[in-house]
């Protein structure tokens, strides 16, 4: 067994930077204040490796995706999710789609690192669930940690990755500690995880909402109601078998998020089922997420713009009930 | 088709700059020729401003790199691409140095060094200083050459990449092509002052302003000018005064045109003008010259048979090779 030390999400990023660093030579990083904040890197790795940058996100996305396509591996902080808005053109026209317009001939290499959520009252500037846009964006890849293990396990795999990785990070859970592997462990992409195992529902969450769903799942075990929950870990690739195989076991979906309804994450999981699960389903599938709306800033909104685990259990119930009393209706 | 030896550097004598000009300026017109010809994908051309290209990639050194623009075919060119698998890019052809994924608008050579094109106006700039980091950090001589134009100059990324490049002391040459158009506007309509050159020296990057239809100019400026990246390792902005001779992109349209302005620099252009002095000076005999503009023509010519007769990239591969 490989022996566990209890760290926060944030030093488990700071861990898994660490490794990677010392492991390959190529792996740098910057942004705003990382030089000043990662000290630890910074003492290690020396100031060609860990740079503080001009407050400038567009250049800092470019310099990236320019570096990864001549040789380095750069992990950039753009510090919270909207501040992405400054660098969409680099990691959206650059970093995503030049490998495949240039035939081949180019990779990008990249991690960017965004923190994101509810969870310190910063408001819709600083917290914004846009982890679906880079999603639908081809050629980037996107994670979204639910434990520490996962932040470090994750981050290696994305440093080691050749396509360049969203890395976002839920503030709610970023001084969150946790179990995490003290050996070189890398989590892949592309692999859900189940959390808890279940028959009647299954509960699909990814980054802070899987510990809810864990809570909700926790409820209705004492009602006699046996919930799976899903966590996503890794938005693109998408581990659609996971998803799938767990709906064709349960009959039962429940997804939820963080982010707002509308073309969210849960939409495209919801889209799969249906197509390719249908004849397993024993109830609609039905979505808890964020409302259209920018995440207010004062603690209680805040806190009741995500999925709620009551609403959760609710949910949950009413789709167990049901299909006890009648036949679906399709 | 595909050279595997290193890039062959241009020679620096007079008739090789035009016979590189008259390449890219033959290049051009057979575009413009399947324009008039039908229907055929619309390309930004680069005619007027061969000596802006040929001048500054005939003072590159192999290991040196390029971005470059939508307007990159001199670039391409000049540094050695096969105008046959250029035209192959356009034409949407498997042969095209970029399988025909990229079009005429982003094309890049890896193997010659022209790393990364984009046609973001400002995507070559965001993407600049972090090829210099690489050459910085993983070691070697080579300097990275920039292509943009005035109007990307507009662009706020033109103001971060200059002030990163200084801050971080990154071997970066930009080399503006003030061509006075940005597609359908004047450059007067939207910058303050007529110069980029000027925008340099708040970041503390050194400047040169060249006659940029003079190709010796060109060449004699920006061989200063990587001299300095090469022995600072800082950026450098090179800004060449020259002008798009054609509409923003073919199918042709000059219909907002001034056509005074137009008719001064057509006056100026930098193929007549070497070409002129070649002869004043008894290097050139008109049948000399009229071999070398059959040359070129010559060139392109069979560079475009062997585009048209090149297969589509299969359907099958559509959506192949988007992730490593
Ligand atoms: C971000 C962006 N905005 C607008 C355009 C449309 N566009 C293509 S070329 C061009 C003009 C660019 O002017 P300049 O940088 O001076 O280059 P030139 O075309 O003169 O060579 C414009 C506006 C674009 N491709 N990208
Ligand atoms: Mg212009």
């Amino acid at each position: 067994m490989t022996q566990m030390i209890q760290m926060t999400f944030h030093d488990a990023v700071e861990a898994a930077l660490h490794e990677e660093m010392a492991r390959d030579s190529r792996v740098l990083m910057f942004g705003e204040g990382t030089a000043t904040k990662r000290k630890g890197l910074l003492k290690a790795f020396g100031p060609q490796r860990v740079r503080n940058t001009p407050l400038a996100e567009g250049i800092i996305a470019g310099t990236a995706a320019g570096a990864a396509a001549t040789g380095l591996r750069p992990v950039v902080d753009l510090l919270f999710a909207p501040f992405l808005c400054f660098a969409m053109d680099e990691l959206v026209n650059s970093a995503g789609k030049l490998r495949y317009m240039s035939g081949g001939q180019f990779s990008f290499p990249m991690v960017a690192l965004a923190m994101t959520g509810g969870g310190w009252s910063v408001g819709a500037q600083h917290n914004h669930n846009l982890e679906a846009w880079f999603v639908h964006a081809p050629g980037l890849q996107v994670v979204m940690p639910a434990t520490p293990a996962d932040a470090k396990g994750l981050m290696k795999a994305a440093i080691r990755d050749e396509n360049p990785v969203l890395f976002f990070m839920d503030i709610g859970l970023a001084f969150a500690p946790g179990e995490v592997p003290e050996a070189d462990e890398v989590v892949p992409l592309g692999k859900a995880a189940i959390r808890r195992e279940g028959s009647d529902v299954t509960l699909i969450s990814y980054a802070k909402t899987v510990h809810t769903c864990l809570a909700a799942a926790e409820a209705l075990a004492a009602e006699g109601v046996s919930a799976e929950v899903v966590d996503l870990r890794t938005l693109k690739p998408l581990d659609e078998a996971t998803i799938l195989a767990s709906v064709r076991k349960t009959g039962r979906a429940v997804l939820v998020h963080e982010a707002s309804r509308l073309c969210g994450v849960g939409a495209e999981v919801a889209a799969l089922i249906a197509e390719q699960a249908f004849e397993a389903l024993k109830a609609p599938i039905v979505r808890l997420t964020g409302p259209d709306a920018p995440a207010p800033s004062s603690y209680p909104l805040e806190q009741a713009f995500a999925p709620q685990a009551d609403a959760i259990a609710a949910a949950a119930r009413q789709l167990v009930a049901r299909t006890l009393e009648a036949a679906p209706i399709w | 088709m595909t050279p595997s030896t290193p890039v062959p550097l241009p020679a620096p004598n007079r008739l090789d700059l035009l016979a590189a000009m008259l390449r890219i300026r033959a290049y051009e017109e057979k575009i413009v020729a399947f324009h008039a010809a039908g229907p055929f994908p619309n390309v930004c051309t680069s005619v007027g401003q061969e000596a802006a290209a040929v001048g500054v990639v005939s003072a590159l050194r192999a290991e040196d790199q390029i971005l470059t623009n939508h307007r990159s075919a001199g670039h391409l060119l000049a540094r050695g691409a096969e105008p046959g698998r250029m035209l192959a890019e356009v034409m949407g052809r498997s042969t095209g140095y970029c399988q025909g994924r990229s079009g005429t608008l982003h094309i890049s050579v890896k193997e010659l060094g022209v790393v990364l094109t984009s046609t973001i106006v400002g995507g070559e700039l965001s993407l600049a200083p972090g090829v210099a980091l690489s050459r910085a950090m993983l070691g070697g001589e080579g300097i990275v050459v920039c292509f943009f134009g005035d109007g990307a100059a507009c662009e706020g990324i033109f103001h971060e990449s200059l002030n990163l490049a200084s801050v971080w002391n990154l071997p970066v040459l930009y080399v503006c092509e003030n061509n006075q158009w940005q597609a359908f506007v004047h450059r007067k309509e939207t910058m303050v002052g007529d110069h980029v050159a000027p925008w340099a020296a708040p970041y503390g990057i050194d400047s040169l302003t060249v006659d940029g239809n003079d190709v010796e100019a060109v060449r004699k400026a920006a061989l200063h000018a990587a001299a300095q990246v090469r022995e600072t390792r800082r950026p450098f902005l090179l800004e060449a005064w020259t002008y798009r001779q054609r509409g923003h992109m073919e199918p042709h349209d000059q219909s907002y045109v001034d056509p005074a302005e137009l008719e001064a620099w057509m006056a100026k252009d930098p193929i007549a003008r070497l070409e002129a002095r070649l002869l004043e000076a008894g290097e050139l005999t008109t049948d000399g010259l009229e071999a070398l503009h059959a040359q070129a023509r010559q060139a392109i010519e069979e560079a475009a048979a062997f585009a048209a007769a090149s297969p589509y990239p299969d359907p099958a591969d559509l959506a192949t090779g988007v992730y490593a």
